[in-house]
C-alpha cells in the first residue's frame, strides 16, 4: 500500500506524530532490531529550535482518562547541535526523514527552514505553529491570517515540501488550513495536542496551598491518547474538506480501524503518537493490517 | 528472530541487555502476597535475561485502558526483582489503578512486557563492600543484585509498619528498620546505612526508594565521598526515551532521561532530588 506523499514515495501510509518517538534513544533500548523492523513509512523529528531548550520542569505527565496529558516543554538540543549530532544518525534510518521545527518569529522560521533546506538527509520540513508569537503573545497558528502571513515570508527560504502542524486549539482549524494552503504548506497535519490540566491530588508530594493547583511542572499541558480520537477525526475532516493539499491525520490511532476511519474522511498519511508509548512496535502492526485487509466495504 | 540478540549500538554499555523491539505477551505462573505486597511471576522463556536494576513496563492484557473511570491506560514501570531460569519476577504494591490491576493478577492471565530497559547496577570498584539500601516498595531491584554480589553485600532495608516490613523476606539476611519501631530499628533505613558507615567507609552504596529516602542516601554518600548508585523513579508513559516525562534534574544543568539514562544514575551526577514522582501508579 504505497502512497504518495508531496513527491516522496512512502511504502504505506503510517508514520509517527511528532515527539512520540525518538529513533536515537529508541537505538538505545532495542539495538539494530530498530532498524530491521522500522515501524513508520517517515521518520518525523522532535521539534527543533533555534536555542536548545532543557524542557519543563517535572512532573511532565498525568494519565488521564484513556489519554495522557503532558508538558514535557520541547527539550532539544538546539538547531546547531541537531545538525552536527542527530542528522548523521537519523540519516541512517531506512525511511525518509521530516525534521519538525518551530520559532516564534518568521525571522527564527526563515533561519530553521534556510538550514534544512541544505541538508540532503532532510526530505521534508514540518512546521509547528503552536508557538506563541512574541509579540501578540497568541499561537501563530491559531489566527489564519497571522499563519498565512508568516508563511509567505518564510516559504522561500525552503525548497523542499513544507508541511505545516496545525494547532487543535484554535476557533476553526479548517480555516486555518486554508490560510496554510494559501500560505505555501504543501501538505497540513493535526491534530497537535489538545489544552488541558490537571490538578494535583490532595496532599500529593506535600505541596503547600500557596503552590500552584496546577500537577504539571508547565502549569497546563497537552492531551493525547484514544480520548482525543473523535475531535481528531472531526477536526481532520473539516480540514480536509477545506484545502486541496494532502493531510496527515492523527489523534488516538490504536488500530488499522482507526487509520482506516482517518483515511476515510481524507487524510494521505496517518500519524501514531501515544499508542506507541504502550507499544514501540504497534506501528509496523497497523500498516501491515491495512496492506493485509485493504480498506472496510 | 534475531531480536533476542540485537547489537549494541555504539556508546552504549556492551554488556547492557537490550529489550527485543515490541511488547511481549507473557503468562502470569504466580501472585504470591508477601505481606503488604505481592510477588508477581511471570514466565519469560525468551526473555533476554535483565542485568540487576533493569526494569520493564507491565500492563495487564484484560481489562487495562477500560472500566468506569477508563483508567490505567498507559504501561506502569517496575524493576526486574529476579529473573530466574525464565521467569520474571515483580514486588507490586496496590497504590493506584494500575497497580491495582497487576494486584488482580492470577495463574494464567496474560501480562503485556516491554523489557528489559534502561542501566542497571554496576559492580563496587577498589574491594569496596557493598551496601544495599532500599525502601518500601524500591527493595525490589536490590533483590537480583543481591544474588549477584552474594557474600560482598550487605542488606539494608526500611520500611513504614510492619505489613510492609514483611517484605524484606524478598532479599536474604537483611537488617531492618521500620518508622513505627515494629519490626527491628525504630527510625529510618538511613539511620542504619549512617552506622555502617561509621563502622567502615569502604563502602559502595546502592539505594532503591522513594525520594526523600534517596535525597538522604545521596546527601549523606556525597558529604562522605562514597560511591553510590541510585535506581530511580518516576511517572514514565514509554520506557524506552520517546516521551521525555521521566526526568530529573542534573547537576550540571539540563535534565536525565530516568528510562535510557537511568534508572540507575550515579549519585554525583545529581543534584537534589526532589518530589518529582509522576502519576499515581
Amino acid at each position: 500500500m504505497s502512497v504518495d506523499f508531496c513527491g516522496l514515495r512512502l511504502a504505506h501510509p503510517i508514520i509517527n506524530g511528532s515527539g512520540t518517538f525518538d529513533a536515537i534513544g529508541a537505538r538505545h533500548a532495542f539495538g539494530d532490531a530498530l532498524h530491521s523492523a522500522f515501524p513508520f513509512a517517515a521518520f518525523v523529528s522532535k521539534t527543533i529550535t533555534l536555542a536548545p531548550r532543557a524542557g519543563n520542569p517535572p512532573p511532565r505527565l498525568w494519565e488521564a482518562q484513556a489519554g495522557l496529558i503532558n508538558s514535557i516543554g520541547l527539550p532539544n538540543k538546539g538547531l546547531e547541535r541537531y545538525m552536527s549530532e542527530d542528522l548523521p544518525e537519523l540519516a541512517q534510518l531506512p525511511v525518509p526523514l521530516i525534521t519538525n521545527v518551530m520559532g516564534s518569529t518568521a525571522e527564527e522560521i526563515a533561519e530553521l527552514l534556510r538550514a534544512c533546506d541544505t541538508r540532503k538527509e532532510i526530505a521534508a520540513v514540518e512546521l509547528n505553529v503552536s508557538c506563541p508569537n512574541v509579540h501578540t503573545g497568541l499561537d501563530i497558528g491559531a489566527d489564519p491570517a497571522q499563519l498565512e502571513r508568516v508563511l509567505r515570508s518564510v516559504r522561500p527560504a525552503l525548497r523542499k515540501p513544507l508541511i505545516v502542524k496545525l494547532t487543535p486549539n484554535c476557533a476553526d482549524v479548517a480555516e486555518c488550513a486554508r490560510a496554510a494552503q494559501e500560505g505555501g504548506a504543501d501538505a497540513v497535519s493535526l491534530i497537535n495536542t489538545l489544552r488541558a490540566m490537571a490538578l494535583a491530588p490532595a496532599g500529593a508530594h506535600g505541596r503547600e496551598r500557596s503552590q500552584s493547583l496546577a500537577w504539571l511542572g508547565g502549569g497546563t499541558g497537552g492531551l493525547s491518547g484514544a480520548a482525543v480520537r473523535p475531535v481528531a477525526l472531526a477536526q481532520v475532516a473539516a480540514v480536509a474538506r477545506r484545502v486541496s493539499i494532502p493531510v496527515v491525520g492523527m489523534g488516538g490511532v490504536q488500530s488499522a480501524a482507526h487509520a482506516h476511519q482517518f483515511l476515510a474522511v481524507g487524510a494521505r498519511l496517518v500519524a501514531v503518537g501515544t499508542e506507541s508509548f504502550r507499544d514501540p512496535a504497534v506501528a509496523s502492526r497497523i500498516a501491515s493490517q491495512l496492506d493485509d485487509e485493504g480498506p472496510p466495504t | 528472530m534475531t531480536v533476542n540478540n540485537p547489537t549494541i549500538p555504539a556508546g552504549t554499555d556492551p554488556s547492557r541487555p537490550l529489550a527485543p523491539f515490541g511488547r511481549r505477551l507473557l503468562t502470569v505462573t504466580a501472585n504470591k502476597p508477601l505481606g503488604a505486597y505481592r510477588i508477581l511471576h511471570a514466565a519469560d522463556p525468551d526473555g533476554p535475561a535483565p542485568a540487576a536494576g533493569q526494569f520493564a513496563m507491565l500492563a495487564a492484557a484484560e481489562r487495562w485502558g477500560a472500566g468506569e473511570d477508563e483508567r490505567p491506560y498507559l504501561p506502569r514501570a517496575f524493576s526486574y526483582a529476579r529473573w530466574v531460569a525464565g521467569e520474571a519476577q515483580f514486588l507490586l504494591e496496590d497504590v493506584g489503578p494500575g497497580t491495582h490491576r497487576l494486584c488482580e493478577l492470577r495463574e494464567g492471565d496474560g501480562l503485556w512486557v516491554l523489557g528489559p530497559l534502561g542501566r542497571g547496577f554496576t559492580a563496587p570498584k577498589d574491594a569496596r563492600r557493598a551496601l544495599l539500601v532500599g525502601g518500601g516498595v524500591g527493595i525490589a531491584p536490590l533483590a537480583g543484585w543481591q544474588d549477584e554480589l552474594g557474600e560482598r553485600a550487605t542488606v539494608l532495608l526500611g520500611f513504614r509498619d510492619r505489613a510492609h516490613a514483611a517484605g524484606a523476606a524478598l532479599l536474604g539476611d537483611a537488617l531492618v528498620a521500620s518508622d513505627d519501631g515494629s519490626v527491628g530499628r525504630h527510625g529510618l533505613v538511613t539511620d542504619l546505612l549512617r552506622a555502617e558507615l561509621d563502622r567502615d567507609a569502604h563502602a559502595g552504596v546502592y539505594a532503591c526508594g522513594p525520594p526523600a529516602m534517596l535525597e538522604a542516601v545521596r546527601a549523606l554518600c556525597a558529604a562522605r565521598a562514597i560511591p553510590a548508585q541510585l535506581a530511580l523513579e518516576a511517572g514514565m508513559a514509554c520506557g524506552f526515551g520517546a516521551c521525555f516525562g521521566c526526568v530529573v534534574p542534573k547537576r550540571d544543568g539540563g535534565y536525565l532521561r530516568i528510562c535510557i539514562d537511568g534508572p540507575v544514575v550515579d549519585a554525583a551526577q545529581l543534584d537534589r532530588i526532589g518530589e518529582h514522582a509522576g502519576s499515581p501508579a
